[in-house]
């Protein structure tokens, strides 16, 4: 990962204000290149999908651009390929991408101050780009840094389709096993969360959460796992209450 | 074959309804800024989303092949431990961790 930033306070003199910014910038595409090992291969494995589905082409990059979430996607050109009802296919998407409600307690938009590039960065707030913010260091932040890391995943993701749609006559399908680099990417991106805040209560209630929604509703995990881990938040915050929040204050935005 | 119009609806329903899930959670939390619940949510929350997704993700991969659990628990076992030994080089741990898996799967 990139070193920190030099310089903390960016309103000393413009010349070192560009470099910095061109620095931030610097580190949010190489932000993108692990994300991107993730999502590229996704992005072709759509594009075949599309081919394959006997779909046009130009949907592959039509629902990259609209919905901007790789799993809802992928699961998209089976349900249009059989014209499902479009109340179904609401549905599925509010179920699927509920996840990203939660997303807005943590993901620093108060660093964007631009507002067009700040309605792009809820736009492009994917499962990927929250996850490589999150397990950065809150210094190490910054507007320019995450909004190039956003646009080069929809650069990997759009590309990727394209390339997926151009490869789906020749090839008879993605490469086996290629998804995982999703499960990978999480992983560590959960080690480096882990080392810069001692959350070992939060790791220990999401595991909990994680392995009900498992047992109990396997095809929709992630969301179940998400609602009962925010239950558990909520009750732990009011069982610590009466506990001085010195964490908190770190944490917090600035009001 | 689905018809444009129908191909359009689609997308503008899937448009709507992603921005909007995205969008909105901001607006509703902007006036909650100082609250206390909601900061505390904001601190306790990334590190606990990771690991879920980290599962769910490992569950994704599991569930098409279920015969591909031993090597995904061994990839997953390489990823952490690259990560770990080699200085937390993102793209090094995810690269190999993720050949890993592909070398097990479509070799055995």
């Amino acid at each position: 990962m990139a070193a920190p930033d030099p310089l903390p306070d960016p309103a000393s003199a413009p010349a070192p204000a560009l470099a910095t910014r061109k620095q931030r910038i610097a580190a949010g595409v190489r932000d993108s290149f692990s994300a991107g090992l993730g999502i590229f291969p996704l992005g072709i494995a759509l594009g075949l999908l599309v081919i394959q589905a006997g779909l046009p082409w130009w949907l592959a990059p039509a629902l990259s651009l609209s919905a901007f979430a790789g799993s809802l996607e992928l699961l998209l050109v089976g349900m249009v390929a059989a014209v499902t009802p479009l109340a179904s296919i609401a549905l599925t998407v509010l179920v699927v991408n509920f996840r990203h409600v939660f997303y807005a307690f943590s993901f620093p938009l108060h660093l964007v101050r631009n507002p067009f590039a700040k309605a792009y960065a809820v736009y492009a707030m994917i499962d990927e780009a929250y996850a490589v913010n999150a397990s950065l260091p809150e210094a190490e932040r910054s507007a320019p840094r995450m909004l190039a890391m956003q646009i080069a995943c929809e650069v990997y993701w759009v590309g990727g389709g394209l390339i997926g749609v151009a490869l789906g006559a020749a090839l008879p399908g993605p490469i086996k096993g290629l998804e995982f680099a999703l499960c990978a990417l999480f992983t560590v991106l959960t080690l480096d969360a882990f080392r810069s805040r001692h959350e070992v209560h939060s790791v220990l209630l999401a595991g909990a959460s994680v392995t009900v929604a498992l047992v109990l509703t396997p095809g929709v995990a992630l969301f179940t796992a998400l609602l009962l881990f925010v239950a558990l938040l909520l009750a732990r915050h009011a069982f610590t209450t009466r506990r001085p929040a010195c964490r908190a204050a770190e944490e917090a935005v600035d009001a | 074959m689905p018809s444009t119009s129908y191909l359009v609806a689609v997308l503008t329903i899937v448009f709507t309804i992603t921005l909007a899930l995205r969008a909105v959670p901001f607006a509703v939390l902007r006036t909650l800024r100082t609250s206390p619940i909601v900061r505390q949510l904001s601190a306790w929350m990334p590190v606990g989303i990771l690991a879920i997704l980290a599962v769910t993700a490992l569950h994704g991969s599991v569930a098409a092949e279920p015969h591909t659990t031993s090597y995904a628990l061994l990839a997953v076992a390489v990823t952490v431990g690259v990560h770990l030994a080699c200085g937390r080089r993102t793209i090094l741990s995810v690269g190999i961790g993720t050949a890993v898996y592909v070398a097990l799967v479509n070799a055995l």
